[in-house]
């Protein structure tokens, strides 16, 4: 297993590490509240532009999901090939505030998904560096076991 | 407003054809409606299209004569069609020219569409690590849908089922083979609850239309029929659409929504009024989502209809009587023109196998495209 604490991130301006674990980072709209993720310039409910880095939280509820079922084309950058593809599972979390996050899933499982069921964010490395360290991502992980 | 008439039709067949460009079946395109119209090209007065991957309209001028009239790209998706359209109509009303022309042509790489991140205002990571999927948008909004309203996935198999059923009745779709129940509900899962036959696949075409004021229509040899409403709306802070890293707690009705609302109050007519439907089916679930989002239904109704038989050719709210995109295949720009062609067919009476029963008299056309775009037209017959 790789560490944690100090992962090689595709998108490492999302996360924040704080003692408990990974966690999102948006923004917030200082006139009308609107949040983003991933932080925006510019609010588009208010057309305000004033707005401030905001913690999203690292759980939430599975809100909808699919399963990637096909090897996507570039800019898709797994290193993957047609013959060792494997589906991964893409949902939108609701957050405690309300929106609602676009992640990969850690399971690709029809049967261990559903609609509410709690996740917990994680990090998941899907591709390796020239040098051979593993590149993570955010992803969502249920929370408790899925069997229904 | 001076009503705007849709005189000459024309359509370049979908599929695949290798060895012509995606330009070459626009201005054949082209043709064919200026044929239909009795209207030489040199009469055109202004010009409206666009392609996604098949190169710039104005370079069908180089096919079909340098005359010199404006000649607009138009880029806005899966509503480039719509929305050359509606430029088109809003150009002969302001008297800018007595016959306008609206192309639309595409001819795409195989497989699905890779966009690229810094194009939509989106950053690298977002298609890095696999989530810029168009399919996935796609498959997400019909789980959320078919949990929000008690559909089974069932509906999404009799969507599929009966556009390839109307694609074996029109002679220029590209997928002219019926299919079972059971061999679209066990394809293969491209993103579940989507499978691969509830998708529709990028595909090469070009469709065009000929309109002039529709005082003027009587001048010309095609059978007119009259644009009540042609509209198109972008999205809101807060719908669902494609390409959307997050969503906002609070949700807005989609742009087909207010696209739809504006179209009816142009036209004065009602959902019920409406003969004959071409909505938006990029997938099986986008078109059960459009039939709602469009005022054809409640949300939640689709299914019972579907069971019923009220959405096919003879029933009462015949949908993409041609096999939509389904059947078809999406050649981007060539996509909402296709719709409108085969409305026009259907009030002109001239759908043949298709031919929706009972004299059609109101016609509607819905596409939906990336970022969140919709394009509505009404069309009533001459
Ligand atoms: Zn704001």
């Amino acid at each position: 297993m790789h560490s944690l604490e100090h992962p090689k991130l595709a998108c490492g301006h999302l996360v924040q590490f704080r003692s408990d674990g990974p966690s999102l980072l948006g923004s917030r709209c200082r006139r009308c509240d609107e949040l983003y993720f991933p932080a925006a310039r510019s609010c588009t409910r208010c057309s305000g532009n004033d707005l401030e880095a905001w913690p999203l939280g690292s759980e939430g509820l599975l809100w909808s999901w699919t399963i990637q079922g096909y090897l996507p084309k570039a800019p898709y950058d797994s290193g993957e090939t047609d013959a060792d593809f494997t589906p991964y599972g893409v949902g939108y979390v609701e957050m405690p505030s309300g929106i609602k996050v676009e992640s990969r899933l850690t399971v690709a499982d029809p049967a261990a998904l559903r609609i509410g069921m709690r996740m917990a964010l994680t990090l998941e490395p899907y591709r390796v560096a020239p040098d051979g360290e593993p590149i993570f991502t955010y992803a969502f992980a249920p929370a408790l076991p899925a069997a229904a | 407003m001076d009503d705007v008439a849709i005189i000459g039709i024309g359509l370049h067949p979908f599929g695949r054809t290798d060895g012509l460009s995606g330009q070459a079946q626009g201005a054949y395109a082209v043709r064919e409606a200026l044929a239909d119209a009795g209207v030489p090209w040199e009469a055109v007065g202004v010009a409206y299209g666009g392609s996604q991957d098949a190169g710039n309209a104005d370079a069908l001028a180089n096919l079909l004569g340098l005359t010199g009239i404006p000649f607009v790209n138009v880029a806005n998706g899966c509503a480039t069609g719509g929305s050359a359209l509606a430029s088109v109509i809003a150009a002969i009303r302001s008297g800018m020219a007595e016959i306008g022309v609206a192309v639309g042509f595409d001819k795409h790489p195989r497989g699905a569409f890779n966009p690229r991140p810094a194009d939509w205002g989106l950053e690298d990571w977002y298609g890095q690590t696999g989530l810029m999927l168009t399919t996935q948008f796609f498959a997400l909004k019909t789980r959320r849908y078919l949990h929000e309203h008690g559909i089974s996935e069932d509906a999404l198999v009799r969507v599929a089922q009966r556009a390839y059923r109307n694609g074996a009745r029109n002679p220029q779709a590209w997928r002219r083979r019926e299919l079972s129940f059971d061999e679209i509900a066990q394809s293969m899962p491209v993103n579940l609850p989507l499978r691969k036959y509830m998708f529709c696949n990028p595909a090469e075409g070009g469709a065009a239309l000929v309109l002039c004021s529709a005082r003027a229509a009587r001048r010309y040899a095609g059978k007119a029929v009259l644009v009540k409403a042609a509209v198109v709306r972008t999205r809101h802070h807060g719908s669902f659409e494609v390409f959307s890293p997050s969503l906002a707690a609070h949700q807005a009705p989609a742009p087909t929504v207010t696209a739809s609302h504006a179209a009816f109050e142009q036209a004065g007519v009602g959902p019920g009024d409406i003969d004959v439907i071409q909505l938006q089916d990029t997938d099986s679930g986008s078109e059960l989502i459009h039939m709602a989002e469009n005022g054809f239904c409640a949300h939640g109704e689709q299914e019972r209809l579907l069971r019923e038989g009220a959405t096919e050719i003879g029933g009462r709210l015949p949908i993409n009587t041609d096999g939509g995109c389904l059947a078809n295949g999406e050649p981007v720009g060539a996509s909402g023109l296709r719709q409108v062609v085969e409305i026009c067919r259907q009030l002109r009476q001239e759908a043949g196998a298709r031919q929706v029963p009972g004299r059609p008299r109101l016609g509607y056309t819905h596409v939906y495209g990336a970022p969140g775009v919709s394009a509505v037209t009404i069309l009533q017959a001459g």
